[in-house]
């Protein structure tokens, strides 16, 4: 049975409190027993407590699939991204490179790429993915348009990300603030220019000179 | 007497903490449970709803019980994980006598030989030195059911006045002031009135790492137009997305209400009305606030004057508010008047008994609430009642079947109780589902005690820090393995589900302690043959009393998803939100919503005074403590499951960048942090989240890595809560890593 086309996965990072309780839970799934599907980021744990989950955006047209030499993730026709399957993977990592959203993780020992599957064996039967069933501050949130809408009336939902000239569509949401105009940033924009303020210049050469994108 | 048997390494290598991780039918796929079993978390006092996957008498995972109200299927980490303390190699599947020359110091003994060793001990220890020469400590993780017991043991069976709990340590503040204001000690609201609030305020509560769920009423009251203010020295992740943070400097919250006191009189933001009819005492409080002026207020708390009055005015102009605390103002030596000064402004703006309109502390403990209200605490008797007045002495001693005469005077508080012991008036202790070794302040003060008593039972599920220390130790159930009631953080009481079977010689704690009474050959009242007789005489014991469950039963609790007391009869559908303009309650009699005779409520002069200790040049820093999101308390539990160690593997000194400079102490640096009581030496975590000059470390932890060997055992005059939240320390970079480092896991101790 596939994903009910009327639910959908959203993801607030303005709710995330970085208890790592989706982590522990995603272990919990019995598609994936003992792994972890899903990580958390912290932006800048110096700065500021602000954490963020990622998990799988299950894109339209997935790159990590799209870059696969092996053809071994398979995108359901309910739009779910699976992991990559066994007898398929050659554990290249090329979609762990790819990936836009730094999503896929290979495991070394069993040689294989495995990533959220929207808990497919949860979700496929009507239940909620694990996730998002128990995130304690629902910054992950699997329920209908109509829901979110009632329960988040300050934000909305996007789906559209843009890389550079690649514009990617997710099957799941992120919610931005519904007043705020989502800006796409290039690189270029804060690379140095001798009217901006030197102090950020500098950051941003001493970035960029780490990354090797100049020299 | 009490000595650690053995060195600490060894008694770590025979009963841990070791990590568990999910194995064996855990991790295997496809496995379906026998059945599943809807209970509620071990941990905090939220008590999820959460469904166990039982299969073979083992504790297999969990499911989501997304049908409880409360919680819908949410869970924080350590609920996620809970299940993995069962078949635990570290459980205790036998009774152990001291032994010391044997692996880790200890040797199992017959479950009967025990129970017979310690009878004779107490029995020894009462007939040479009184009935109060033994001690019991207890829990607030229990049941209700298990804490009523525990009450009437230490009162008709050991006959001594000495028993108190570990919710000494979380609550009592709270407790004090709500019954000195209300005439009540619960929490007045459901958590759903936050949702339609126009302010929510939130004072010295880190609810997204100590209430999770919490945090997505708070959440979902900002969608629906709510401001949230919170106060707090650190910027928490509930802090990070308010809509205004008062960074108040530790140990000063009282004179930040003072002033937003000031503020609402000064502005005419009061409700006139509501104060006339149903409050006595504002003039006073009036007068008292004075001097807080906006100037004033800011230069005592270190928050900017125009943020106290930016708070001020959004809280003066709600028409609905609800203000939550926890122990960030509760842990303090003048925590009772933190805690009446947030009262004042609630009662001043008349927002209180009504929808979206509401006030309450944060329960910490499973049972935090029910564990305070049925007798363990030391100077309470079931249903809420007073041990010192003849009147509720009279009704208990009549279901007791005792004489009024016969029920000792109200005992001491946990703290005062080891003080006891170093003069030598307490020589024996029982203890049960609490770790003071870790969780009591100044803690070398509280090993030294343990050292010096004649005999020490501890009954436990784990042979905890503190339980090294005994001559017996008795094998206790985990919470699945029993069943009973307890109060959530809501006043809600819920049913807590058997699962499993306890294994080996583990026993239900109810039959230990009365295998203990029958020992001494002081079994009255100490018959009961299941946990529902227990709660039944309960129900009777508080009728009548403010915390009356007598209406309650466990069937009425399941079909409801939980009853909130008051409930005095069986067709009362319970009391879900307190002081309700036309409620009823058993002292005012119809004269008006508080719990006092005249039904008015108190306002009550918030003094202020500073912490004990003041900085100085010698010890120039303040240290406050707390908690991670996947530890809990003294990390009996949580610190030998191993995904949730993983999560947060040691303690760590949060440090604001501008201190760490001028220390030299940079990210990851080992750096010693010392008072006048005691040092550790801990990694640094660099964070700009916290007051420059102030410095944070979890307390979750034991031996050298106990922050509670920082703090000072000063407590409330009224509550006798000890302040965790102040105390002087001194840093430095170490010039080593600790020998600790090469020794223990990270969860050790």
């Amino acid at each position: 049975m596939p994903v009910p086309d009327t639910k959908y996965f959203f993801i607030d990072p303005n709710r995330c409190i970085g208890c790592e309780s989706c982590v522990q839970a995603c272990s919990e799934c019995d598609t994936h027993k003992g792994h972890s599907m899903i990580h958390l980021e912290y932006v800048n744990r110096r700065e500021s407590p602000q954490t963020l989950p990622v998990v799988c955006m299950h894109c339209d047209s997935p790159t990590c699939a799209e870059v696969c030499p092996a053809d071994a993730i398979k995108r359901t026709e309910d739009g779910v991204v699976q992991t990559a399957r066994k007898p398929r993977c050659i554990a290249c990592n090329n979609c762990v490179l790819a990936c836009p959203f730094g999503v896929p993780k290979m495991d070394t020992h069993m040689e294989l790429m495995m990533k959220c599957d929207m808990c497919y064996d949860r979700t496929s039967e009507g239940k909620r993915p694990m996730c998002a069933t128990v995130c304690p501050s629902q910054a992950l949130f699997f329920g209908t348009r109509e829901q979110i809408a009632d329960l988040r009336p300050r934000s909305r939902p996007i789906n559209e990300f843009k890389f550079g000239e690649q514009t990617i569509h997710t099957k799941v949401r992120m919610m931005v603030p519904r007043e705020a105009t989502v800006n796409h940033l290039d690189v270029t924009d804060g690379m140095f220019d001798s009217g901006d303020d030197p102090q950020a210049d500098d950051m941003m050469a001493a970035t960029l000179y780490e990354l090797p994108i100049i020299s | 007497m009490a000595q650690q048997p053995t060195a600490t390494l060894d008694i770590i290598e025979q009963f841990g903490p070791h990590l568990a991780f999910s194995s064996g039918t855990r991790l295997d796929r496809g496995v379906e449970p026998d059945r599943l079993v809807k209970t509620h978390c071990c941990f905090c006092g939220q008590q999820c709803g959460i469904q166990l996957k039982v299969k073979d008498n083992e504790v297999i995972g969990f499911e989501p019980w997304e049908e409880f109200p409360f919680n819908q299927g949410m869970l924080c980490p350590k609920g996620v994980k809970r299940y993995l303390q069962g078949s635990h190699p570290d459980r205790l599947v036998s009774a152990q006598e001291r032994a010391p020359n044997a692996p880790g110091g200890f040797r199992p003994i017959d479950y009967i030989a025990a129970i017979r060793r310690t009878a004779d001990a107490i029995q020894k220890i009462q007939a040479e030195h009184g009935n109060g020469a033994v001690g019991v400590l207890s829990g607030a993780s229990l049941t209700t059911e298990k804490t009523y017991l525990m009450g009437k043991f230490a009162r008709v069976c050991l006959k001594t006045p000495f028993i108190d709990y570990n919710g000494r340590l979380c609550m009592v503040s709270a407790g004090a002031g709500n019954k000195k204001a209300f005439g009540i000690d619960r929490a007045a609201n459901p958590w759903s009135d936050m949702l339609g609030a126009d302010v929510v305020w939130i004072s010295g509560a880190n609810v997204a790492e100590c209430a999770p769920i919490t945090t997505n009423y708070v959440w979902q009251a900002r969608e629906n137009g709510a401001k949230i203010i919170v106060v707090d020295p650190r910027i928490t992740p509930i802090a990070r997305t308010c809509d205004l943070f008062l960074p108040v400097k530790p140990g000063r919250d009282v004179a930040l209400f003072n002033g937003i006191l000031h503020l609402m009189i000064e502005h005419d933001w009061l409700d006139h009305e509501f104060i006339e009819k149903h409050t006595i005492g504002f003039e006073a409080l009036a007068e008292s606030v004075r001097e807080w002026t906006p100037a004033r207020t800011a230069e005592v708390t270190g928050i900017a004057e125009k943020s106290i009055r930016q708070a001020a005015e959004w809280w003066g102009q709600a028409k609905t508010s609800f203000l939550t605390h926890a122990r960030g103002i509760e842990h303090h030596s003048h925590g009772v008047q933190n805690v009446l000064g947030a009262i004042n402004i609630v009662l001043a703006s008349g927002r209180i008994g009504r929808e979206n309109c509401g006030y309450a502390t944060i329960t910490g403990q499973a049972n935090g609430q029910g564990g305070r209200e049925h007798g363990q605490k030391c100077d309470q008797l079931p249903g809420a009642r007073d041990l010192a007045n003849p009147e509720h002495r009279a009704h208990v001693a009549k279901v007791w079947d005792v004489s009024p005469d016969d029920l000792p005077e109200p005992g001491v508080d946990c703290y005062e109780m080891f003080r006891k012991i170093e003069r030598g008036e307490i020589r024996g202790l029982i203890s049960i589902c609490f770790n003071p070794l870790v969780s009591l302040p100044d803690n070398n003060f509280i090993q030294r005690m343990l050292d010096k008593l004649d005999f020490y039972v501890a009954i436990d599920f784990f042979l905890n820090d503190t339980a090294r220390h005994a001559d017996i130790v008795l094998p206790g159930s985990l919470q699945e393995e029993d069943e009973g009631v307890v109060t959530q953080i809501e006043g809600k009481v819920i049913k807590i589900n058997k699962a499993v079977d306890p294994p080996g010689d583990a026993r239900q704690d109810w039959r230990i302690i009365q295998d203990i009474a029958a020992a001494i050959g002081r079994t009255h009242g100490m018959t009961f043959q299941n946990p529902r007789e227990i709660f039944d005489e309960l129900r009777r014991a508080s009728k009548g009393g403010v915390a009356d469950y007598s209406g309650i039963t466990w069937e009425k609790i399941e079909a409801n998803y939980g009853i909130c007391w008051p409930c005095p009869s069986e067709d009362h559908p319970g009391t879900p939100r307190l002081f309700e303009l036309c409620s009823d309650n058993p002292i005012a009699k119809v004269a008006g919503p508080f719990y006092f005779p005249d039904g008015k409520a108190r306002f009550n002069v918030a003094e202020y005074t500073p912490p004990t200790e003041e900085v100085d040049s010698e010890f120039p820093v303040i240290l406050t403590t707390g908690r991670v999101v996947s530890q809990f308390l003294s990390g009996t539990q949580t610190r030998r499951i191993g995904p949730l160690v993983e999560q947060y593997p040691e303690p760590r000194v949060e440090i604001h960048p501008q201190l760490a400079q001028r220390l030299g102490i940079k990210e990851g640096d080992w750096t010693t942090v010392a008072s006048r009581r005691g040092e550790i030496t801990v990694r640094a975590q660099i964070v700009k989240t916290i007051r420059p000059d102030t410095v944070f470390v979890p307390y979750h932890w034991a031996g050298v890595k106990s922050a509670n060997r920082l703090t000072i055992s000063a407590q409330d005059p009224i509550s006798k809560i000890p302040e965790y939240k102040v105390c002087a320390v001194r840093l430095a970079k170490a010039t080593a890593a600790p020998e600790y480092a090469d020794q223990l896991e990270p969860q050790q101790s």
